[in-house]
């Protein structure tokens, strides 16, 4: 084995989903950044086009191509590397990577794994093998014992002692595992078990206990540190991606922390790990008895919040690891003048709360479990708890000021901390503040007291602030238990403007301090910063006066994903090139921007008003842009202008025309710009009256929010009214419009960059699906395939109008839909939209490069930016994560519901589409499809190409109105009954038999299906793991695929072969 | 300054207040530096200040049970956990201890069977706050409680991280700790630990016979931490321990432990005077800390002062002989001379990060000593193993 490979093969993780989001954009950016510097070739294969890593600059050779088996092992033939990095994405990356070495791939084509063996990698996969191999160095696994017998079941649980986990090793989604107290409970729920499989598993029940993760690092001979140890405040029984997490740990004693660290450091020696891997413990809070739960041995989400918490680059070094460098050879890229190997010293505390998006997933329930179900997560530094997890909660939800303000109305009440919830944190607070105890709710939480002693404090002192209207020292002392100027403006009755300017007076300011990974004990010149009120100082001066300010997007969530993080991260790096001192803000540990070797200056801080304010007055930068990180940024644009900030691009008194539905309907109006009839909803008595004037449905919008939040499509006077408090409980302040829906339009985009009101750079895009399909879960085209140059003719000149008269300088997207080649607009954004990578990378027109240029007033070389007439097609694709959700809907509505995307390239549409499709985790098993199509348009539809389907040798099955259509047309089918009918054959026994490969369900009207039956159909398919799909457009096309592919082999071409041609 | 009392309370001693009384919310508050301070409190602080010998001043308030200005040599430990061990480690005395770790006493504090002598040592704690609601299973006080109890005063600084680094910048400085208004800065007097012999305030008085075990060691209390009598314990041996001046060169012993300990190691003379007639017998030598440096001293190498020593649990080392790596706990401001070190003895172990001398061995002879804490406490246990080497050349 050579140290370092020729080419080396890096496997990303695809589309951002439940369980697997942006940090794996970080791992792999920074894998492909060390191998850069060893001077070794890459190839990447990642179809998350919204990527960092995907950018032209990172890997040698991009490969948009789904990761499967046959695309990586195409990948290979033509790329011959010799190399392969599995461990920077994510489960996907490591599955796919042992895959390749059982079918013998990797040995074919003589390609050695880099960083930890495969061999390793499978011990700590494998549940046995990994008791096994900690049972042979004498380190403490959960007790567990298999029964196959009511009887052994018994046995095994009194022995391991009660209350016992017992799970069920066959059944789907965890049905039949649960917690039993006693043999008698055990007895019955054992018996039903077995009855419905052959084994049950009887477990040492560790809820309750303290859930405690190590990062570990280790050379290739045999050095090994952990960079950060983590503790979470939830205690096991909650996923870790589910808990609030602080770093260091805040409970563990010397011998506790301690005897974890050695446990850590001597299992990642004995399984042989190169690199980076996690370790994670249960620890009895009575006892002291720890478990080893489980090894990770790859990059985790644990390892980039460990990464941000430390400022130690764990993915780059582990990628060093991989190519045999040992850790004192390596920097410590922050001192540079120590080595990596080190243990980072934390003089602050970092708290990390999940990002739930409960709301928009139409989630029945919102407890949280052994499951996870956030969708992102924020980082906190502060100097104390209250005020880092003050922090942390005004972050993941903007809006939010504090503790005291839940996301949704609350009690307070023992019953709701005592079942864990999304929002229990606020419950807790609540509950201290009507008198709850700590015993009492540790009785009922097993939060450790410490974390609960801490709240009660914040909410004790919120009583002292309630009492000392005014005081300066009772604000200063505020501002240290981390209560925002919003909320103290609250408790006292004043204006959030009036507590700035006492706090400024009192010179109550924050202090700007670095993360330099040795606490202060060694020179640093980092520009990885956070503010504290603990502190009476700065670390460092303001930046030069030529600084330029970035603010990020915040936490993943539906709806603000990676590609605000590629924005702003684009953005920053065009910045570089130019000469500009960067200045980036953003709260998510999860991205790429937050790396601090990719701006000037990185705050590691909150998107609030009062907090880009304080770092504003700090830095006093040439310029603020705010148009990159999605509608968290952008929605800052006002306020900031307004206390005259700075800001670069278009003015904010026009985006507010752009954001005010109603200003912009006036606007579109006096521009002679068609659009969708509207009223505004000012009072109920408008919108019920305009509705029954267009006739139902009709379209609810709230103002100034993103991915359509509380956005609907209403079909009935009973239920507009809860819909339109819905949305105006979103928007706020802001004006609630209605209007007018259109059905069996064509969607359009225009993702654009202008120059005082001109446009200099556009791109067109195209929906598969009709309108009423969030642009967010849409599957969109570029260049358009099935658009009249009419059409697209009459879009530009829109477009300029529009551009023109809100004198757009900067980013904007404007979208349109279009019937009988008439064209109306529906949404303006001035800012980049979340389809920017996409057009960007397709059309090799980076956008945010060229907006940049224009924000900062620099020359670009005029001419034309081409990205209509393309000699190839780019599909971009949604990434569910229903899987992850259960008993959520998984249909397509106004309201967004895709985690991720994903985008492939092909020679025309058909290629790229099923590139794309395959790419976001869709995979057909059996050429057996199953159809159940509402209303007579959808089944005609849909009728030649099930014909054609069947004349490609695919069974079809049918329900009952969908198969006499079809039979009686010749198409041959079989009959299927639906899952209420509970009559065989139906789709349950069709799915758990694994005879369908495919479900089609078009629900009967336009995203108005709520029947059980339908709901039963989907989420049937979606929890067999078989491809489902609800839109007619998308079905027609991916039917048209597979029978024009059919017999095809789709060649793998690469990014850098296909932007060539141009 | 934010407390309403700020500068009327000067040098007033307050008298200390049961726990059992109702708590005052407020005094929670006061673990926050610079807190508004409240008479009634459970544990009242008073705005105060640490000057330092340049007269550079840094805030904050301290604890009322310290009337009188502490004084002391002001250093840093960046350890995270473990305050307990590293306030009860006899070689702080004489300093004052910054924790750069902000959060300190979460854990509380556990029976004296857990501390590493019977007693705090530092002259004063240093930290940012001070939790008082400590949650553990093993703790019986809390932090604050356990400071009171000793008299041991209590400084919340305003910005302990901006201490810190003027302690990198400038060396560890002398330092008075001191309320607020207590006459003018320039008439401070200040106190150097280092000028004084500090083994006699920790070393045991008389010798004393530990274990029973096969084989005999020597260990020559300087203010020995628990933890190195627990390791040497637990490999069965019989261990005298024996003052820091006493001869034990005519004791039947197997082999001699030099421990850690506090100050200038320079004024330790009479314990190299033994040490060297002892290295006469050949028999193995194994010192940690302050021992290393004392087995410096009788080898005729000298020692000097670090400018601001080392005290963290994640100080880098590198095994000179097998090029291993190893993450130790270290707590020291003195170090070898390399230059001075015989040609019989080598560099063992070296300090990844400045380069410094961790570790002497004897090329031919079974002597040998680290700088670093292989008994941890606080800290990693990575190099535990030394007890084994030294065990095995008994």
């Amino acid at each position: 084995m050579k140290n370092i490979p020729h080419t080396m093969l890096v496997l990303g993780s695809g589309g951002l989903r439940i369980g697997q989001a942006g940090e794996f954009d970080y791992s792999g950016s920074q894998a492909l950044k060390a191998l850069r510097e060893e001077g070794v070739r890459t190839v990447l294969v990642n179809p998350n086009i919204a990527t960092v890593q995907t950018d032209e600059s990172m890997a040698d050779v991009l490969y948009l191509e789904p990761l499967t088996v046959d695309r990586v092992t195409a990948i290979i033939q033509k790329e011959n590397p010799d190399g392969l990095l599995l461990g920077f994405g994510g489960q996907t990356a490591l599955n796919l990577g042992l895959a390749l070495e059982e079918q013998g791939i990797l040995t074919k084509h003589g390609i050695t794994v880099y960083g930890t063996p495969i061999a390793t990698i499978r011990i700590t996969e494998d549940r046995d093998l990994f008791k096994q191999s900690l049972h042979e160095i004498g380190i403490h696994s959960p007790k567990s014992k298999a029964a196959k017998s009511v009887e052994e079941a018994l046995r095994a649980a009194s022995e391991i002692g009660f209350p016992v986990m017992m799970r069920s090793g066959f059944a789907l989604g965890g049905q039949g595992s649960g917690v039993y107290a006693t043999p008698e409970l055990l007895k019955s729920a054992a018996a039903e078990s077995l009855n419905a499989a052959p084994q049950i598993l009887i477990e040492e029940c560790l809820a309750g206990w303290k859930e405690i993760e190590y990062e570990v690092v280790r050379d290739y001979t045999g050095n090994t540190i952990t960079v950060c140890n983590m503790e979470n405040m939830d205690p096991l029984g909650i996923h870790t991606g589910e808990s609030i997490v602080v770093a260091p740990s805040q409970t563990l004693n010397n011998r506790e922390y301690h005897q974890l660290r050695e446990i850590a450091c001597r299992v990642a020696d004995h399984v042989g790990i190169v690199g980076e891997c996690n370790i994670q413990y249960a620890l009895h809070p009575h006892t002291g008895e720890y478990r080893v739960i489980e090894m990770n041995a790859r990059l985790s989400r644990s390892s980039a919040l460990a990464s941000k918490a430390t400022g130690y680059p764990l993915a780059f070094i582990a990628t060093k690891l991989a190519l045999h460098k040992r850790l004192d050879e390596l920097e410590n890229k922050i001192t540079k003048i120590t080595s990596a190997f080190f243990e980072p010293a934390l003089d602050y505390v970092v708290v990390k709360i999940p990002r739930w998006d409960t709301e928009k997933l139409r989630i029945a329930s919102r407890t949280i479990g052994t499951e996870m179900k956030s969708v992102g997560e924020v980082m906190a530094i502060g100097r104390s708890f209250p005020e880092a997890i003050q922090k942390a909660a005004r972050m993941v939800k903007s809006g939010s000021s504090d503790l005291a303000s839940p996301p949704l109305p609350i009690e307070g009440s023992e019953e709701e901390i005592a079942h864990p919830t999304d929002y229990r944190l606020y419950c807790l607070y609540h509950y201290f503040q009507n008198g709850g105890t700590v015993e009492r709710a540790y009785e009922v939480t097993k939060i450790d007291q410490w974390f609960l002693h801490e709240i009660e404090q914040i909410v004790a002192f919120e009583k002292i602030i309630q009492k000392k209207i005014g005081d300066a020292g009772v604000l200063a002392q505020a501002k240290r238990f981390g209560f925002s100027d919003k909320r103290i403006a609250q408790i006292w009755g004043k204006k959030e403007e009036n507590i700035r300017t006492m706090r400024k007076k009192a010179n109550i300011v924050p202090f700007v301090k670095q993360i330099d990974t040795l606490a202060g004990e060694f020179p640093a010149s980092t520009n990885y910063l956070y503010l504290t009120y603990h502190a009476d100082r700065h670390d460092l001066p303001a930046a030069n006066q030529d600084a330029i300010v970035v603010l990020g997007s915040g936490p993943y969530a539906i709806g603000s994903s990676v590609e605000f993080d590629w924005c702003a991260v684009n953005t920053v790096r065009t910045l570089r090139q130019q000469n500009h001192y960067s200045i980036l803000v953003n709260s998510n540990p999860e991205t790429v921007s937050t790396d601090y070797d990719e701006s000037d200056r990185l705050y590691f801080e909150e998107l609030t008003e009062e907090r880009v304010r304080d770092i504003l007055d700090f830095e006093q930068p040439h310029g603020v842009i705010l148009s990159v990180g999605g509608q968290v940024a952008n929605n800052l644009a006002l306020p900031l202008f307004k206390e005259q900030y700075p800001i670069l691009g278009t003015s904010p008194l026009l985006i507010d025309q752009a954001e005010d539905r109603g200003k912009f309907s006036k606007l579109l109006k006096s521009l002679g710009i068609d659009q969708p009839r509207w009223v505004n909803a000012s009072t109920p008595d408008n919108a019920f009256a305009f509705a029954r004037k267009v006739g139902y449905p009709v379209l609810i919008r709230p103002s100034y929010v993103l991915s359509g939040a509380a956005m609907n499509v209403v079909y009935n006077e009973m239920e507009l009214m809860p819909y339109l408090e819905e949305a105006q409980r979103q928007a706020g302040s802001h004006s609630v419009v209605v209007s007018e829906f259109i059905s069996g339009a064509k969607e359009l985009e225009i993702d654009g960059v202008a120059r005082n009101g001109t446009i200099i750079a556009q791109a067109m895009t195209e929906h598969i699906e009709q309108a009423g399909v969030h642009s967010g879960d849409a599957t969109i085209v570029l260049p358009p395939q099935n658009v009249y140059l009419a059409t697209i003719k009459r879009a530009k000149e829109i477009a300029s109008a529009i551009v023109s008269a809100l004198h757009v300088s900067g980013p904007f997207n404007i979208q349109f839909i279009a019937r009988e080649n008439k064209l109306q607009v529906i949404e303006c954004n001035v800012r980049a939209s979340r389809s920017f990578p996409f057009v960007s990378k397709v059309a090799n027109v980076n956008l945010i490069a060229i907006a940049t240029h224009i924000l900062t007033g620099r020359e670009i070389s005029d001419g034309s930016f081409e990205t209509l007439e393309l000699p190839y097609v780019g599909v971009k694709a949604p990434q569910f994560s229903y899987r992850r959700l259960k008993g959520a809907d998984p249909v397509g509505t106004v309201e967004m519901a895709s985690t991720g995307e994903v985008a492939c390239i092909g020679e025309n549409l058909e290629e790229a589409f099923i590139r794309a499709w395959h790419a976001a985790e869709n995979t057909i098993k059996r050429k057996a499809i199953f159809v159940s199509v509402g209303g007579m348009y959808a089944k005609a539809k849909l009728l030649e190409p099930l014909r054609a389907l069947e004349h490609h040798g695919w069974e079809i099955y049918a329900t009952e109105g969908t198969h006499a259509y079809l039979t009686a047309r010749g198409v041959g089918c079989y009959f299927a009954y639906k899952p209420q009918d509970a009559l065989t054959p139906s789709l349950p026994v069709l799915l758990s038999e694994g005879t369908i490969g495919l479900v089609i369900t078009i629900p009967d009207g336009i995203g108005h299906d709520h029947t059980t039956n339908g709901f039963l159909m989907r989420r049937l398919a979606v929890d067999h793991g078989v491809p489902l799909i609800t839109n007619l457009q998308v079905a027609r096309l991916l039917l048209q695929c597979i029978t024009q592919l059919d017999g095809h082999t789709i060649p793998v071409v690469s990014w850098q072969e296909y932007t060539l041609r141009r | 300054m934010v407390g309403k009392q700020s500068g009327q309370k000067k040098n007033r001693i307050h008298k200390k207040q049961s726990l059992s009384q109702k708590k005052n919310p407020l005094s929670d508050f006061f673990f926050y530096s610079n807190a508004d301070l409240r008479d009634d409190a459970a544990y009242p602080f008073h705005p105060a200040e640490i000057v330092l010998e340049d007269n550079t001043a840094f805030h904050g308030v301290l604890s009322s049970w310290a009337s009188d200005p502490v004084r002391g040599e002001i250093v840093f430990t960046t350890g995270m956990t473990g305050y307990v061990q590293t306030l009860t480690d006899p070689s702080y005395t004489g300093q004052c201890i910054v924790f750069t770790y902000p959060l300190i006493g979460n854990y509380g504090v556990p029976k004296k069977s857990d501390w590493e002598s019977k007693k705090i040592h530092v002259q004063a704690v240093i930290v940012s706050s001070a939790c008082i609601q400590y949650s553990h299973q093993d703790s019986i006080t809390s932090l604050i409680e356990w400071l009171r109890g000793n008299s041991i005063p209590l400084f919340l600084c305003a910005d302990t991280r901006a201490l810190t680094q003027y302690i990198r910048m400038k060396g560890s400085p002398l330092g008075v700790i001191r309320h607020k208004g207590q006459g003018d800065r320039s008439l401070i007097e200040f106190y150097d630990p280092n000028k004084e012999n500090l083994l006699q305030k920790v070393s045991l008085k008389k010798p004393q016979i530990i274990g029973n075990g096969k084989k005999t060691v020597v260990v020559v209390d300087c203010g020995v931490k628990e933890n190195s009598i627990r390791e040497l314990l637990s490999r069965d041996l019989r261990l005298i321990r024996v003052p820091y001046d006493y001869d034990y060169t005519k004791e039947e012993a197997n082999g001699v432990f030099l421990s850690n300990g506090p100050g200038d190691p320079a004024l330790a003379v009479r314990s190299v005077e033994i040490l060297k007639k002892f290295m006469q017998q050949r028999k193995p030598i194994f010192g940690i800390c302050l021992g290393s440096q004392l087995l410096a001293l009788a080898a005729s190498a000298s020692t000097y002062k670090l400018p601001f020593g080392h005290r963290g649990q994640n100080q880098p080392c590198i095994e000179t002989a097998t090029q291993r790596l190893t993450v130790t706990s270290q707590n020291h401001g003195y170090a070898i001379d390399e230059t001075t070190l015989p040609s019989q003895w080598s560099v063992s172990f070296r300090n990844l990060n400045d380069k410094s001398v961790e570790g002497i061995a004897h090329n031919s002879l079974p002597f040998f000593a680290v700088q670093f804490h292989p008994e941890a406490c606080p800290g990693p246990t990575d190099t535990r193993y030394l007890f084994d080497r030294f065990v095995d050349l008994l």
